[in-house]
């Protein structure tokens, strides 16, 4: 392991710290987004819509990112609608994420018992007003460790952009192993900045999962 | 005699092919209390649930404060709002204090100002005394007082008619007394007509003003409530009252 060789690289890695970083936050913003329109149509069972959700979740969810990659990126031009590398990326994360960010928000909704609704039911509250003041405040403190779970997988999922050339970490890992033939210290790199984000993250996410859950259930 | 306050006609109600509720009949005046006695899972609670709306039925019609309610076409969420019900694991709203829970329903479904049901809901606390949990969460209640909370809070829309569906079950004997006393004291003091489902059979005795007893979602007693316990009519009855040590 040479020290040098690292140190060299910092800047390199530092720009796809970088490029992760902000990759990673606009897709799961997005994927929150779609997520929870997903899951409302689902909730509320609006015709037509919901059919289409339950398709595009299930198909979201039982393919690779890296194949949905490949179709936005070489198989949309073909189609005659190209989009930049970048593009593509988020779209896919913001996709692929929106299927299972609805799975954990619906599961939250699914989770609020149903004698709660019942007693909102018997004191004369509307579908709506059970939705807004029992099911939806319960529900999202009880999807929050899904969705903490989703967070770290969509996070990991940026690593896949390298396929299409976007300059994250781990396609400037792959860059500059191709460059200089120094797979060791590149790779000790990159295992240390998907760590640097995603471990005190994932402490993070554990931390507000209790706050959020004792905040709403008191145990 | 007055029109009663709730009349129920031939309410049947089954799941798919097993029906669990055969032609239900009885009506209640303004102010009485009825029980509801029999063995467990025989469709005491579902028939309650019929009463509001929580449970469909398929045949049979409700007449309530003069109003036919059919198993098709009733605007429960009106209806509701006149029929409270309290449930036998409270089922307070977790995130929200006592006041919160209280006050939801006035302000969101009576659209009464928060000043207004709060105010009211003081007085509901005062009188279930538990003033001093005002900003209190359900957590930090014990269950007899989240039951009473729950009762409190079904209150706070002044219901005509009130339904318990065995608020006692789940209580630890001491907390019992607190309820049942909360529940008699709602009958002699504010005359509210009440369905209760228990398992209380002294409690039961002591407030019944008419008894129905049911067993495979049948009617088997209809009787004043004082004779069901010293003169039960059929077999079955005789055997469940001879079980129930009390």
């Amino acid at each position: 392991m040479d020290w040098q060789i690292i140190q060299q690289s910092l800047p390199q890695f530092a720009q796809g710290f970088r490029e992760t970083l902000w990759l990673s936050l606009v897709g799961i913003l997005g994927a929150m987004v779609v997520g929870l329109c997903c899951s409302l149509i689902q909730y509320f069972k609006v015709p037509v819509a919901r059919q289409l959700v339950s398709v595009y979740v299930e198909l979201f969810r039982n393919t690779p990112l890296l194949i949905q990659l490949f179709f936005l990126y070489y198989a949309f031009p073909v189609m005659g609608l190209k989009m930049s590398a970048v593009t593509c990326g988020i779209i896919g994360l913001i996709f692929l994420g929106g299927a299972y960010m609805a799975e954990g928000f619906t599961g939250g909704f699914d989770g609020v018992s149903k004698t709660q609704v019942d007693s909102g039911r018997a004191l004369g509250m509307s579908n709506w007003q059970l939705a807004r003041y029992i099911v939806f405040p319960q529900g999202f403190s009880l999807s929050v460790p899904s969705l903490a779970a989703n967070i770290i997988f969509l996070i990991k999922e940026t690593s896949i952009f390298s396929v299409i050339a976007i300059p994250e970490l781990t396609n400037t890992a792959l860059d500059l192993i191709g460059l200089y033939y120094r797979s060791n210290e590149y790779l000790f790199v990159l295992v240390i900045a998907y760590a640097i984000i995603l471990i005190p993250l994932s402490l993070l996410l554990t931390w507000l999962e209790k706050r959020v859950r004792y905040g709403t259930f008191g145990d | 005699m007055a029109e009663p306050i709730l009349t129920v006609k031939n309410l049947s109600k089954s799941y798919g092919e097993q029906q669990v509720l055969h032609d239900i009949n009885f009506s209640l005046q303004k102010g009485e209390v009825m029980t509801m006695l029999g063995p467990s899972g025989i469709g005491k609670s579902t028939l309650l649930r019929c009463l509001n709306g929580l449970e469909d039925f398929q045949t049979g019609e409700l007449v309530f404060e003069g109003q036919t309610v059919k198993a098709d076409n009733a605007n429960w969420q009106q209806l509701r709002q006149k029929i409270g019900m309290v449930f036998q694991s409270y089922d307070l709203f977790p995130n929200m204090t006592v006041l919160q829970n209280i006050t939801l329903a006035p302000v969101k479904v009576q659209k009464k100002s928060k000043a207004e049901a709060e105010q009211a809901a003081r007085q509901l606390l005062k009188r279930v005394q538990l003033s001093d949990y005002a900003n209190s969460y359900p957590r930090e209640l014990s269950g007899g007082q989240k039951q009473r909370i729950a009762i409190a809070r079904a209150l706070a829309m002044h219901p005509d008619l009130m339904l318990f569906d065995e608020v006692t079950a789940s209580l630890d004997p001491e907390m019992v007394r607190s309820v049942l006393d909360l529940i008699k004291e709602l009958s002699e003091q504010d005359n509210m007509t009440m369905i209760i489902v228990t398992h209380e059979m002294n409690f039961a005795r002591q407030i019944a003003d008419q008894v129905l007893f049911l067993d495979q979602g049948t009617i088997l007693e209809q009787t004043a409530g004082k004779d069901f316990f010293t003169n039960p009519q059929t077999q079955r009855a005789k055997d469940f009252l001879a079980s129930m040590d009390f």
